[in-house]
C-alpha cells in the first residue's frame, strides 16, 4: 500500500511485517524514530509474538539480539555512529558465531568531533566484521532490504547491516509502497536455525578455537560471504516476482552501459548523480552511474564487468580512511587493477559529517575528472582558506588549541557572526 | 519539479509544515519528498524545512537551493540569515506577519517577483483566532494553495485532518480556511488594481 | 570424560553417571538421610558439568558451579539454558574440540553474559517455552568489573535471569590480575608485592551483593564451597523465583591465592568465619536471613594460608593492614550481625 510517511516509519513497518521475536532498543541519533516506531506498534498489539527490551546501551542491544538469536529468536536491533563502535566487540561476536541478526544502520559520522549528520563512516568501521553490508539508495529500497536482509541471513547464518543514510533517508518523508503481511510471510519464512539452544538436544557454543583450528573457521566465513554474491541476486529476483518492483542486488547501473565516464557511488546520493547525469549527458557528455547496495560481500566479478568498457571512473564516497584516502575507491581499484585496459581510478570523498553534495559540485567534479584530474584523495567543497590558515596557526605555536574549536572559529569570523567564547 | 523552502524558528510546525504539503501533494497523486535541513533542535533556534513536488519520482538528495516558493514562517528570521537565498526569479513569496513588506524592510525582494507573487498572510494570528496557539503551519499551507494555485485547497484540508487529529484538526483547518480566503481576496484586489 | 562436541544423538549427548561417581564423603550423605541429601549425593543428579574438564587442582569455582547447576538443573527439571562469560570457568569446560557441559550452554563475551542471558529468557517467553529458565554465569572480573553494566540493567529490568558469580576475587584466567573484587593488601600480578605499600590498596570496596540488594530485586545471596548444602538450598530456591536474581559464591583459587589445592574448602570456611565474607540473603531490598558465625576467629589465620598475603608477616612481624583488614571484618560482623551475642559470651 503505498503511503507518504516518513523512511523511519515506512522501515519500522516493514521490519514488523518481518515477524521479528525479539527487538533491543537504544537510542542515538538518527536511527530511534526506528525503534521508537517499532516499540509502539508492540506495545498496541499491532506486532505480536515478540520482545521488546530498552536496554542500557548499544553493547548490551546486540548482546541480548545474540542471546536470543542462538536461542532461535528472529532478532533485530537498530544503531549508528558511536552505538556502532560501543558494540563493536559484539559485532565480531554475533558473526563469528554465525548468528542472523539484523540490524539497521542510520548511518552517521563517527566522532571525534562529535557530529550527528550523514556520511558513511560508521558502516565502514565494521567492514571487515563478517557481517552482510547492503547499501539503501532510497526509502523504497530501505523498506525492501530490511526484508530481503532477514531472508539473506538467515539462509546464510549470518548477521546482516542495512545501511540508510541518516537523516537524508531516516528523516524525509516521502512516498513508498509498504508492502502487506501476506506477500512478505510468502517470500520469508519463520526462522530455521542452523544451531540452536534447546534442553532437549544440548550444545555449546561459542568455545574457544586455537592456532590449528581458527584459520579454517574464517575461511568458511569468507567462503559464506562468497555465497552471498549468488544468494543477494538470487533473492533480489525472487523479490522482483513477489512484491512487482526491483530492488536490492549486488549492484545496478544508471545510462552505463556506453559510458565512458562511469560513477560508482553507494547511498542516497546516487538519486542526486542520476539528475546531474540526466543533465550532462543533454550536454553530449557519455557519463554513467553504476550505484553498489552490496558493500559486503563487494562484488568484484560484477564491478570489473560493469566498469570494463570505461574510460574513467569516478569514485564518490562518504568516508575516509585517515592515512590511506577512500575505502570505497580502494576496494573498486581492486576490482579493477587487473583489466587489460583498466579505466583510469579517480577518488572523491564528499559528504563528511553531513555535508549536503550537490549537483553543482557534482558537475564540476566529474568534468575535471577527465579535464583536470587529480592525485590521490579529492575532498569535495573543501574550504581550503580555512584549511589552509589552521595549518599556519598550528606551525606558529605548539599550544595551539583543539584544531575542531579552532576551525569553528574562523568561520564564524568568516561569517561575521559572534564566535563562541 | 516545484521546489518549496519554509524558513521559521524551532517550536513552530516548520517540519511539520513540509511534511503535511508533502502529504497534500501524495493525496493528489504526485510525487513528494519533504525533510528539514537537520540539527540538534532547539525551541527557538532558526529552522529550514524542504518540500520537493514532482510528477515522477524524485531522485535528488540535496537541500532546496533555487527554491520555487519561499514561505517565512517567523519574520525575524529576515535579520538572522540570507532568506532569499537562490529565490527564483518567477518564484512566489508567502510571509507570515500583520506587517507591511516596507515595514519589514523586504520590499525590494517582493518587488523583483512577477506580480501577484508575492504575500503576506497574517497566518499566526488567525492561528490564536481558531487553535488558540501560535501555531501558523496549516494556515500558510492554505495560503501557499491560494497563492500558486499548485494544490487543491481541498487536498490541503485532507493533509491537515491527517496530521492532527479530532478538535485540534478541525482548528487547523478553520484557520487555513481564513487564510485560503485572505490571500484570495488580496489576489482579487491585487489583480483589480 | 568430556564429550566430543555433539555429533551425538540427543539422548546420548547426555552421559550417564557411572558408579564410581555415586557421592562422596564431603558431603556426608550416608549419614543423612536420604531426603536432606545434597543434589551432588544423587545418582540421578543431571551431573551438567561432567568431569575431564581442565580445571586446576583444587579448583572452587568447578566445585561452586558443579554444584549450584545439577542443582539449578533439579529445580529446572533438567530445562536450563547457560549462558557464560569469559574466564576460568569458560576455558576449562570447553577446551575446543571438547566441551564438559551437558546443557545447552553459550559463551559470547567477557562482559555480556548478563545481557545475553536476557536476550534467551527474551526468545523463551516469546517462544512460549515457559518451563525453560535461564542462568548467566561469570567471575568476579566478569561480573564486578567489565560485566557491571550489562549485570545493572539485567538487574533493573528484573530479568528472569539467575546470575551466579564466582568469586575468587581476582582475573584468574588470565593470570591473577587485581579486579575490584580483590581484597585489600592482596598481592596480585598488577599489585605487586613490593615497594612500600605491597599488594592491593585500600579503596572503597566494591560490594556487588549490596549493589544487587539496592536494586531490589527478588533475591540476592552470597554463598560459599565451604558450605555446599546452603549453596544448593539457595540455587534451589532461587530457581522457584522468577524475576532477577544473584548469588555471589566465594570460590578459593589455590593458584591465584598462593594456597595449596587442599585447603580450598578451608580457606573458604576461614573467611566466613572471621567475617570477610558475610553470608547472607536478602530480598527485595531487605535483608532476610544471615549465616551466624559460630567461633570467630581472627584474620590473620586466614590470611596466613595464602601466599597472597605473605608480605604482611614478613620477619615475624604483623604489617598494621592486618589490623585495617581485621577492622573489615568487624565492621561486617557490626553491620550484618554475625555474631550472636550468646555466642559472644560463651
Amino acid at each position: 500500500m503505498l503511503k507518504q510517511i516518513e523512511g523511519s516509519h515506512a522501515m519500522a513497518e516493514a521490519i514488523a511485517l518481518c515477524r521479528p521475536e525479539v527487538i533491543c532498543a537504544y537510542p542515538i541519533t538518527p536511527q530511534t524514530h526506528i525503534v521508537e516506531g517499532l516499540g509502539e506498534l508492540v506495545k498496541k498489539g499491532a506486532l505480536v509474538d515478540c520482545e521488546y527490551i530498552n536496554v542500557e546501551s548499544e553493547f548490551a542491544a546486540l548482546s541480548v539480539a545474540i542471546g536470543a538469536s542462538a536461542a532461535g529468536a528472529r532478532a533485530y536491533t537498530a544503531t549508528a555512529s558511536q552505538g556502532l563502535l560501543f558494540m563493536a566487540e559484539a559485532v565480531y561476536n554475533a558473526s563469528g558465531l554465525g548468528l542472523p541478526i539484523v540490524m539497521t544502520l542510520g548511518n552517521r559520522a563517527i566522532g571525534a568531533p562529535i557530529n550527528i549528520w550523514n556520511d558513511h563512516s560508521d558502516a565502514m568501521s565494521m567492514r571487515d566484521s563478517g557481517w552482510l553490508q547492503l547499501f539503501a539508495e532510497t526509502n523504497q529500497e530501505a523498506v525492501d532490504l530490511h526484508i530481503q536482509g532477514f531472508r539473506i541471513a538467515e539462509e546464510l547464518s549470518m548477521p546482516a547491516m542495512v545501511c540508510v543514510d541518516g537523516f537524508i533517508l531516516t528523516h524525509a518523508m516521502e512516498r513508498i509502497d509498504i508492502p502487506d503481511q501476506a506477500a512478505v510471510d510468502t517470500y520469508l519464512p519463520p526462522y530455521d536455525p542452523v544451531q540452536v539452544l534447546e534442553p532437549a538436544s544440548p550444545i555449546s557454543i561459542g568455545a574457544m578455537v586455537g592456532p590449528d583450528a581458527f584459520t579454517e573457521v574464517r575461511f568458511l566465513a569468507h567462503y559464506k560471504q562468497t555465497q552471498a554474491l549468488g544468494l543477494i541476486p538470487e533473492f533480489a529476483r525472487e523479490f522482483a516476482k513477489t512484491f512487482g518492483r526491483e530492488s536490492g542486488g549486488l549492484l545496478r547501473g544508471y545510462r552505463a552501459e556506453d559510458a565512458d565516464l562511469l560513477v560508482v557511488a553507494m547511498g542516497s546520493v546516487c538519486g542526486t548523480i542520476k539528475d546531474t547525469i540526466d543533465e550532462m549527458r543533454d550536454d553530449g557528455v557519455g557519463i554513467g552511474l553504476v550505484t553498489i547496495i552490496s558493500f559486503r560481500p563487494f562484488p568484484v566479478d560484477a564491478l570489473r564487468t560493469a566498469l570494463a568498457g570505461a574510460r574513467d571512473v569516478v569514485v564518490v564516497e562518504k568516508s575516509v580512511a585517515v592515512g590511506m584516502g577512500g575505502q570505497l575507491a580502494d576496494n573498486v581499484g581492486a576490482a579493477i587493477r587487473n583489466l587489460p585496459r583498466a579505466p583510469r581510478l579517480h577518488s572523491a570523498v564528499a559528504g563528511l559529517g553531513g555535508r549536503p553534495i550537490t549537483r553543482a559540485s557534482l558537475h564540476h567534479l566529474f568534468r575535471q575528472a577527465t579535464v583536470q584530474p587529480w592525485e590521490g584523495t579529492h575532498f569535495l567543497d573543501l574550504n581550503e582558506k580555512v584549511v589552509g590558515r589552521e595549518i599556519h596557526r598550528k606551525r606558529k605555536s605548539r599550544r595551539s588549541g583543539p584544531t575542531a574549536e579552532n576551525i569553528l572559529r574562523q568561520l564564524a569570523i568568516a561569517t561575521g557572526l559572534p564566535a563562541a567564547e | 519539479m516545484f521546489q518549496v523552502r519554509i524558513h521559521g524558528r524551532g517550536g513552530q510546525g516548520v517540519v511539520t509544515g513540509a511534511e503535511m504539503l508533502s502529504m497534500t501533494a501524495f493525496f493528489e497523486g504526485r510525487h513528494a519528498q519533504a525533510f528539514p535541513s537537520f540539527g540538534s533542535e532547539r525551541t527557538g533556534a532558526p529552522v529550514v524545512a524542504f518540500c520537493r513536488i514532482a510528477d515522477q519520482e524524485i531522485r535528488l538528495r540535496e537541500p532546496i537551493m533555487e527554491p520555487d516558493c519561499l514561505i517565512v514562517q517567523d519574520a525575524t528570521l529576515f535579520k538572522v540569515i540570507d532568506v532569499f537565498a537562490g529565490l527564483r526569479s518567477d518564484g512566489y513569496l508567502l510571509v507570515n506577519s500583520n506587517k507591511s513588506f516596507s515595514e519589514l524592510h523586504i520590499r525590494e525582494a517582493a518587488d523583483r517577483l512577477p506580480k501577484g507573487h508575492a504575500v503576506i498572510v497574517p497566518a499566526t494570528e488567525f492561528a490564536l483566532k481558531h487553535i488558540g496557539r501560535p501555531v501558523p503551519n496549516a494556515a500558510l499551507l492554505s495560503a501557499f494553495a491560494a497563492l500558486t494555485q499548485f494544490v487543491h485547497i481541498d487536498s490541503v484540508k485532507r493533509a491537515i485532518d491527517k496530521a492532527f487529529p479530532g478538535k485540534v484538526g478541525a482548528a487547523n483547518i478553520a484557520a487555513a480556511a481564513d487564510a485560503y480566503e485572505f490571500v484570495l481576496s488580496q489576489q482579487h484586489a491585487a489583480s483589480a488594481a | 570424560m568430556t564429550n566430543p562436541v555433539a555429533t551425538l544423538a540427543p539422548e546420548e549427548a547426555v552421559q550417564k553417571l557411572k558408579y564410581y561417581q555415586k557421592g562422596t564423603f564431603t558431603v556426608g550423605n550416608r549419614l543423612v538421610a536420604e531426603a536432606e541429601r545434597s543434589v551432588q549425593a544423587s545418582r540421578d543428579r543431571s551431573n551438567a558439568l561432567t568431569c575431564g574438564h581442565r580445571a586446576c587442582q583444587g579448583c572452587g569455582e568447578a566445585l561452586g558451579a558443579r554444584y549450584a547447576i545439577d542443582a539449578a538443573m533439579r529445580a529446572s527439571k533438567n530445562n536450563l539454558i547457560a549462558v557464560n562469560a569469559t574466564g576460568c570457568l569458560e576455558v576449562f569446560t570447553t577446551p575446543y574440540p571438547e566441551t564438559s557441559w551437558q546443557l545447552p550452554w553459550l559463551h559470547s563475551l567477557f562482559g555480556n553474559a548478563a545481557a545475553v542471558a536476557t536476550g534467551v529468557a527474551a526468545a523463551m517467553r516469546v517462544k512460549k517455552h515457559n518451563e525453560v529458565r535461564v542462568i548467566a554465569q561469570g567471575g568476579d572480573g566478569g561480573t564486578t568489573d567489565i560485566g557491571f553494566q550489562c549485570l545493572s540493567g539485567m538487574f533493573e529490568r528484573n530479568d528472569d535471569v539467575l546470575y551466579i558469580c564466582y568469586d575468587n576475587e581476582g582475573y584468574m584466567n588470565t593470570g591473577v590480575q587485581r579486579s575490584s573484587a580483590t581484597p585489600p593488601a592482596a598481592r596480585t600480578a598488577t599489585t605487586a608485592a613490593v615497594g612500600p605499600e605491597p599488594g592491593n590498596v585500600f579503596g572503597t570496596g566494591k560490594s556487588v551483593p549490596k549493589i544487587a540488594v539496592a536494586h531490589n530485586i527478588p533475591y540476592v545471596a552470597t554463598a560459599t564451597v565451604a558450605d555446599l548444602h546452603d549453596l544448593e538450598r539457595k540455587v534451589t530456591k532461587a530457581m522457584g523465583i522468577y524475576g532477577a536474581r544473584y548469588i555471589q559464591i566465594n570460590v578459593p583459587c589455590p593458584l591465584g591465592w598462593g594456597a595449596a589445592s587442599h585447603d580450598t574448602i578451608r580457606l573458604a570456611r576461614l573467611a566466613v568465619e572471621c567475617g570477610l565474607y558475610p553470608i547472607f540473603e536478602a530480598e527485595h531490598g531487605k535483608v532476610t536471613q544471615v549465616r551466624k558465625i559460630r567461633r570467630p576467629v581472627p584474620v590473620a589465620d586466614y590470611l596466613k594460608l595464602q601466599r597472597r598475603f605473605a608480605h604482611l608477616f614478613r620477619n615475624g612481624h604483623e604489617d598494621p593492614r592486618v589490623a585495617r583488614l581485621q577492622a573489615i571484618c568487624d565492621a561486617n560482623i557490626a553491620e550484618y550481625a554475625l555474631i550472636d551475642a550468646a555466642a559472644e559470651d560463651a
